[in-house]
């Protein structure tokens, strides 16, 4: 399986997908050979960043546990879920950190642009297909597609294309030409695409001109051991007493609407005052954001957390009454998921895979910004709302376990075997 | 309007009305509409309206008494129910020239204390549901006398065979589908000896609306009365010639609410979650303020969000019955109904307070005057 992140070392949806994944083929009884990108995954100005190598090293001891899950390692600079503008971004910011730590990283020659990444990995894999015993190729998303494609050349064994997200996702219908050529030349030489939704699977069909027997769904889940909430101490982490709290948490890109989330904040303040933003996350549209928020007047009612890992994260859900994904194109949608986790109600947009799944939470379109200002104020308003979202939300996430997913992905490799 | 009346209320109300001719008013039926409806057909298909005054005509049609906003006023408020109850009998004089003589409550929501407040009303008659575990080994077919009640007689719906049309008629799994008229007229021939009437109460858009006009509903109504009638001891009656027709076979003791719905039939559909409850709740926590206003138009738009079908539509209990309750559901969830309804609801509230602010009736308001009544 060639993947580029995994947990603790993961920085979005993708990590833990491929996490729940292969815990739940493992407990399938499916031996999963994960191949990743080593080095650091994340790049942000948070201090955690200093502790990637120790970070690095409880990862490593965090796998022995997964019994069944061999993961290799190969150096690169990739980070998830980016375009390739967003690379330059973090590049520039990796950058920046090596010059501050008077540059003490290890000294890994990362490639200019993001292609050189792939390639770099796609020359590494084919080394490890040598090495490696296995049945058939898993390949998670674009970067990792000329990796397994080259495996699959060098073995002749079958591939799978699993597709979390899309170019059309991640630029909002403005695809770069080099990286959909690499998404389109992965699913046509494919055996099999795996999409993780329906509305990923539509996308498949009708941009990169695949026949749609071609493509399954095997929607995302929840880690079925992890759905206790975490326990939140109103008196410890509470802001202000009467405070509602909504919380966005995710990269501060395009694709994920932070600034339809900074709309409908306005329009709802102009018609309650108790309440506080938080924009937890980083992304090329952080400066915006704020500058966005300073122009409406509004910036003493948000926070900016920056990037949040471990239990900040299901802290800040906990904290918050309303966890709003106000996504223009989101594949799946992992994190309305957690934040019911935490016991905390969801509203997300209609442009997501997730809301094929979710029933009990609060859909509107991303660009309806009046809907969502309305939704918002309803669950911060109506106690009988956010309760009845949580309960019955909670009785959906039960039905969305990774086990089910694994089941279907397993039918999918009996398919092409 | 237009659609549901084309495709259902016109072409049954014809076909009633040709079976009433045809048999020479020996086919009778009874119809349970509410105001709502009513002033709706005047403003959008008064041709159903039109209908609904000849079959009144013909003497075989009897109207039932009911909440004109089609309201579950009876639980929350015993003054708006009494107010709701007699602005349906007015309009049912005004426009038919009928007064009803029967009761039944919303969805057939009903018990003992409802049966007394009603006989004290002065009906004669009213309808509830015959559940099983309100009936237990007693039969539906019966007329029975509510405990603590001394006139009123207690109707019974037969569920099983007003359902074997209503829901199971164009249902292939059904073990007895194809439903021919034979069949059917056999299983009421069945009860004679053991039963005085058999009330079939179903809505009356399952003719051409729930069972569409191709599943052949419309062919089996217009020849079930005659293959019924052709048993001798076989009648049509409507609800209150069944009130005077029969004595009660027993006392029954019906303490707990019943209603027609799902398969718990209880109040479950419309009170069974947090955000239905807290929505009745500040509705009828605000209906005296509207009231004391005395503005007709603020007690009109808030007497429609006592109708029922917007807690309905608040549901979440989706996964056991949920494709009846999805069925003519304009919301996408029960949140969002939930926010509709409660958004419409602080609005009026706000203009009661502005009413008050003002201290008398907003200019406005007393321009357009109160909403043209049909």
């Amino acid at each position: 399986m060639f993947g580029w992140e995994f947990p603790p070392f993961n920085s979005g949806g993708l990590g833990t997908a491929c996490y729940g994944l292969t815990k739940g083929l493992t407990n399938q009884g499916v031996k999963v050979t994960f191949v990743l990108p080593k080095g650091p995954s994340e790049m942000t100005d948070s201090p955690s960043h200093v502790n990637m190598v120790l970070a690095n090293q409880i990862y490593k001891s965090n796998l022995s546990k997964l019994n069944g899950v061999k993961l290799k390692g190969v150096d690169s600079l990739l980070v998830p879920y980016i375009a390739s503008e967003e690379y330059e971004y973090h590049l520039q910011k990796f950058e920046e950190l090596r010059k501050k730590d008077g540059g003490s990283y290890e000294e890994a020659l990362y490639g200019k642009d993001l292609y050189q990444e792939v390639h770099r990995f796609a020359q590494k894999a084919e080394l490890i297909a040598q090495f490696e015993d296995f049945d058939i190729i898993h390949a998670h998303d674009w970067m990792t597609f000329p990796a397994a494609l080259s495996a699959k050349n060098f073995s002749k064994k079958p591939l799978v294309v699993h597709v979390h997200a899309t170019e059309f996702d991640r630029t909002g219908g403005h695809p770069n030409q080099m990286v959909y050529d690499i998404e389109r030349e992965g699913m046509q030489k494919a055996d099999i695409i795996v999409a993780v939704s329906n509305y990923t699977r539509n996308m498949i069909i009708s941009h990169y001109g695949i026949v749609p027997d071609k493509v399954q769904v095997v929607h995302n889940a929840v880690d079925e051991e992890a759905i206790n909430p975490y326990e939140y101490s109103e008196s410890v982490y509470k802001l202000e007493p009467d405070e509602k709290v909504v919380l966005f948490l995710g990269r501060i890109t395009l694709q994920k609407g932070p600034d339809y989330f900074v709309s409908a904040a306005q329009k709802v303040l102009s018609k309650m005052d108790n309440v506080r933003f938080i924009v937890a996350g980083t992304g090329d549209m952080q400066s915006r954001i704020i500058e966005q928020t300073a122009e409406h007047g509004i910036s003493h009612k948000f926070i900016f957390t920056g990037f949040l890992r471990g239990k900040d994260i299901d802290r800040i859900y906990s904290m918050a009454d309303l966890y709003v994904m106000p996504s223009v194109s989101e594949p799946f949608g992992i994190t309305p998921l957690e934040a019911l986790k935490n016991n905390t109600p969801v509203l997300i947009s209609k442009q997501s895979g997730v809301s094929e799944v979710l029933s009990h939470c609060l859909k509107v379109d991303f660009w309806d910004v009046d809907q969502m200002a309305n939704k918002m104020i309803a669950a911060l308003q109506y106690d009988s709302l956010s309760m009845s979202l949580i309960e019955n939300g909670r009785r959906d996430l039960s039905t969305i376990n990774w086990n089910s997913s694994a089941k279907k992905m397993l039918n999918v490799y009996r398919s092409v075997q | 309007m237009r659609k549901v009346a084309r495709k259902c209320y016109l072409p049954t109300n014809k076909l009633i009305l040709r079976l009433i001719q045809e048999t020479k008013g020996k086919f009778k039926a009874s119809f349970s509409v509410t105001g709502v409806a009513l002033e709706q057909f005047g403003m959008y298909a008064p041709e159903v309206l039109e209908s609904f005054r000849k079959l009144a005509k013909t003497g075989c049609v009897e109207f039932i008494s009911e909440t004109y906003y089609h309201s579950l006023s009876y639980m929350y408020s015993k003054e708006e129910f009494v107010q709701q109850v007699e602005k349906h009998k007015k309009l049912l004089k005004k426009e038919l020239g009928i007064t009803p003589r029967v009761f039944r409550n919303t969805e057939l929501i009903y018990n003992n204390e409802l049966a007394k407040f009603i006989e004290d009303m002065g009906y004669k008659g009213i309808i509830a549901e015959g559940a099983d575990h309100v009936l237990g080994w007693r039969s539906p077919n019966y007329v029975y006398r509510p405990v603590n009640c001394e006139k009123i007689k207690l109707l019974l719906k037969n569920y099983k065979l007003s359902d074997d049309i209503a829901f199971r008629f164009s249902n292939p799994d059904w073990k007895e589908y194809p439903l021919s008229v034979e069949k059917y007229a056999g299983w009421i021939n069945s009860v004679n000896g053991s039963g005085n009437t058999i009330n079939l109460f179903m809505d009356y858009e399952t003719f051409g609306e729930h069972q569409w006009s191709t599943t052949g509903i419309f062919r089996f109504m217009g020849r079930l009365p005659h293959e019924i009638l052709k048993h001798p001891d076989n009648n049509f009656m409507t609800v209150s010639e069944v009130a005077d027709s029969y004595e009660p076979m027993a006392d029954l003791d019906i303490h707990h609410m019943t209603s027609w719905a799902d398969l718990e039939r209880d109040l479950s559909a419309w009170l069974g979650n947090n955000m239905q409850h807290n929505a009745i709740n500040e509705l009828y926590r605000i209906e005296s303020m509207v009231k004391e206003t005395g503005d007709p138009v603020l007690l009109e738009d808030w007497r429609r969000l006592t109708t029922s079908d917007h807690f309905y539509y608040m549901c979440t209990k989706w996964f056991a019955d949920g494709d009846v309750h999805k069925y003519f559901n304009p919301y996408d969830s029960p949140y969002d109904s939930f926010i509709a309804f409660m958004n419409v609801l602080k609005d009026i509230e706000h203009r009661v307070k502005k009413h008050y602010d003002k201290g008398g009736i907003d200019e406005s308001i007393k321009k357009s005057g109160s909403r043209k009544k049909i």
